[in-house]
């Protein structure tokens, strides 16, 4: 009869035996070794069922298919951009997958996108050599002008989305700011008033260093409240 | 006179008392800090990102590169250089090998993880207290790795088997300093060096204790991490 041998929620390490028995089956960030699960990372611990996955606390963005990401071009190539994905690797957006435009052959590519654009962009494949495909053909996915970019641990941007987009909406609905969010860690902030971008961007990294403290909606809701007044005054 | 008290009174097989803390260097993706009496070490790690330079990127596995370095004012008076020397591109050397059974490179094919280890005080043991810091920030920047490494030194001084040497000991005329590297899981051993002359049947001894303290170190480095992360789980 296999036993599970950490609570759920539990943080663990890499190696510490998460269940022992057949009766579970290892998931995302866990291995089976005899008849032990073991932790492949350090993680949180999520049951479900039968099926025992590590949720990371830490470390750097890794490409996914189906992210939505901002990444930031490095490279321009023969029939595409090379962009910066804030990882290990570096992806190319194909011309065809860029735009619906007709790009004729020879065409100057920097009239599209020029070395030091931001763009939010969706990945398409990551093949198992790590190179990473990108397209800009989507809702939402565009060059982004203007406005900052701040960076985030990836690891927080669930909190910093909030519950169906409830963090970020609170934070753009009072500081008049646009913001998109990538699942990579960078997040893009634009606002009218300077001011009011630059709490908006301090806010990002508030909800980072915070994430992990108990009633963090609330936090923030009194840190925005605060500093707004501060900035009509 | 024979040696058969150890200098600061602690018993054959005992360590010397041990801290340690994840998360200690804020701009790095893991960082960890390890004392161990007077011996302390921070490993701070960076990664995986792209290598550079290119030539040494792997296109089959991700590289591990590790770095240790002796802040110049660390030792007993003498001023340390800085920077790489012969000894200390050797220990960087064989924490890279201590720590590389346990670290899943083919996750990270093309890319590099950077390890740093600064001693800012030492006492003897240093490259055994790098290596735990190494291994707390390695677990805390989320490397996909199988295991925690544990590393204690244990030697001999005139005839006492003795478990985590400090300076005066592993400097005396008729001693061996023997420091060694442990998998906790599985219990292989990464690293096992010997600096002077001693028994098979000393050497045993002297490597049993120190895969008892190596437990004990599992322990400490367990919870030094976890304490990092424990405030999420109410979150």
């Amino acid at each position: 009869m296999g036993e599970i041998q950490v609570k759920d929620k539990e943080v663990v390490v890499p190696g510490e035996t998460l269940a022992t028995g057949m009766d579970f089956l290892p998931s995302y960030g866990t291995r089976r070794e005899g008849d032990r699960i073991l932790a492949s990372r350090l993680g949180l611990v999520n049951i479900e069922g039968k099926v025992i996955k590590l949720v990371p606390l830490s470390g750097v963005y890794y490409p996914k298919t189906g992210d939505t990401i901002i990444g930031y071009v490095t490279e321009v190539l023969l029939s595409g951009w090379r962009i910066d994905t804030n990882s290990a690797y570096s992806a190319v957006m194909n011309m065809k997958d860029a735009t619906s435009e007709f790009i004729a052959r020879g065409a100057d590519l920097t009239k599209y996108f020029a070395i030091g654009d931001y763009v939010m962009v969706k990945i398409i494949n990551v093949t198992s050599q790590n190179l990473v495909d990108l397209t800009m053909k989507g809702p939402g996915l565009r060059k982004l002008r203007g406005g900052r970019i701040v960076k985030v641990n990836a690891n927080k941007v669930p909190r910093i989305i909030g519950k169906q987009g409830s963090m970020v909406s609170m934070i753009k609905q009072s500081t008049n700011c646009r913001i998109l969010v990538g699942q990579n860690g960078v997040v893009w902030v634009q606002g009218d008033d300077p001011a009011q971008e630059l709490l908006a961007a301090e806010t990002i990294k508030k909800i980072e260093r915070e994430a992990h403290i108990p009633g963090l909606t609330d936090n923030i809701k009194g840190f925005l409240e605060k500093n707004k007044e501060g900035i009509r005054k | 006179m024979a040696y058969t008290e150890r200098n600061d009174g602690r018993k054959p097989d005992e360590l010397r008392p041990i801290e340690a803390k994840a998360g200690v260097i804020k701009r790095a993706d893991g960082s960890g800090w390890f004392k161990i009496g007077n011996t302390e070490a921070y490993a701070a790690v960076y990664g995986p990102r792209e290598m550079f330079p290119r030539f040494r990127q792997n296109p089959e596995k991700g590289v591990l590169r590790c770095h240790y370095t002796m802040m110049p004012f660390s030792s007993a008076g003498d001023r340390v250089r800085p920077g790489p020397s012969r000894r200390s591109k050797e220990i960087a050397l064989v924490t890279e090998k201590a720590l590389l059974p346990v670290i899943n490179l083919g996750d990270f094919s093309n890319a590099v993880v950077d390890v740093f280890i600064e001693l800012p005080q030492t006492d003897a043991g240093t490259r055994c207290a790098g290596i735990c810091a190494a291994s707390i920030a390695l677990a805390d920047a989320g490397i996909p790795m199988t295991d925690l490494v544990c590393a204690v030194s244990a030697g001999r001084v005139d005839d006492m088997i003795l478990l985590d040497l400090n300076y005066i000991e592993d400097s005396h005329e008729n001693g061996v300093d023997t420091p060694m590297a442990m998998l906790h899981n599985t219990k292989q051993v990464s690293l096992l060096q010997m600096d002077g002359e001693i028994s098979l049947d000393q050497l045993k001894q002297a490597t049993e204790l120190a895969k008892k303290a190596c437990d004990e170190i599992y322990e400490v480095q367990k919870a030094a991490l976890k304490k990092k992360f424990e405030v999420t789980e109410n979150a």
